[in-house]
């Protein structure tokens, strides 16, 4: 089984895609954050405001 | 001890303790234990209040830099555990205050975990990505055969010819993403499909038809991974990762 090396950035938005919409979320009181709350919203925010850095002057 | 912050990587069966590789380091370097109750054991590392408090986390998740490098740490402790023993992944970010709630978590859910333990045990997740070889969205830029015309005709016609040749392109490559889809589905346990979000938002690029992952039972892999491997197709781009612990089917059903 080969697994064909990537480039790094895309690497990262497969892990990240996993990560943020995958995954066991556990709601109930114990957790003291993030039971699945908004986080895709916010990863999207904080690529947002990478790109833009990046294509501002 | 009690209110120290506790980070979950991963829910497996308790004998996942004896798997937990000697020295493994979990964010911030910390080193990363298995906390057993009962049936269940959770992959686990202490972390700082600093970084992982409710406001400070939210904080964080802002700041790309961060989160890629808690992505990295996350997926490297639970891709170290899973090709030891099946391992439920937990979404990133998952803080409990204190070792005991993280028990009382365990035992609450247990049946739930067990259920989906079962259900991944044995299998592996693969990525499936498609990517049109042109971009459908893109107008050709040629020259229609409306020479003879006057320019306002020749010039709606040759917009209606381009217009014609974009959706059918756009329907012949629709048709093949819903064909390897449906092919690849059927070798396949499960499957699921990630939204393709604007190319601005994601990072994807913007010709990404088909952004998939699919949990694939050990013993039919290689057949599931030549099958995408020999994918061809005049339309698309096929792009396999893999094998993933079951990130995109670890699901709670709760009862």
């Amino acid at each position: 089984m080969t697994l064909a090396r990537r480039d790094d950035d895309l690497y990262l938005i497969d892990l990240l895609d996993r990560l943020l919409a995958g995954g066991v979320v556990i709601t109930g009181d114990v957790t003291i954050s993030l039971a699945g709350v908004d986080l895709v919203q916010i990863s999207l925010r904080a690529l947002i405001s990478s790109v833009s850095r990046l294509v501002e002057p | 001890m009690s209110d120290t912050l506790v980070y979950l990587y991963a829910v497996g069966r308790a004998a996942l303790r004896t798997v937990v590789p000697a020295g493994l380091t979990g964010i911030a370097g910390a080193p990363v234990r298995a906390l057993v109750a009962d049936r269940l054991a959770a992959v686990v590392s202490s972390v700082d209040a600093l970084g992982f408090g409710a406001e400070a986390l939210r904080r964080n998740l802002d700041d790309l830099s961060w989160l890629a490098a808690t992505a990295r740490t996350h997926h490297s402790v639970v891709d170290a555990v899973w090709r030891r023993e099946p391992v439920a992944p937990l979404r990133l970010g998952t803080v409990y205050v204190g070792d005991d709630n993280v028990r009382a978590m365990l035992h609450e859910r247990e049946a739930a975990f067990l259920a989906l333990l079962s259900r991944i045990r044995g299998r592996q997740e693969w990525g499936v990505k498609a990517f049109t070889a042109t971009d459908p969205d893109v107008e050709p830029d040629e020259e229609g055969d409306g020479a003879e015309l006057r320019p306002g005709a020749a010039y709606l016609q040759r917009k209606r010819e381009v217009r014609d040749r974009t959706s059918r392109l756009r329907a012949e490559v629709h048709d093949a993403v819903e064909d390897l889809h449906r092919v690849l589905a059927t070798s396949a346990q499960q499957s699921r499909r990630y939204v393709l979000q604007d190319p601005r938002l994601s990072g994807h690029p913007p010709n990404l038809v088909l952004n998939a992952a699919y949990l694939v039972e050990q013993a039919t892999s290689s057949a599931f991974t030549s099958a995408v491997d020999g994918w061809r197709s005049p339309y698309l781009q096929v792009e396999l990762t893999g094998p993933w612990a079951p990130y995109s089917f670890a699901t709670l059903e709760e009862s």
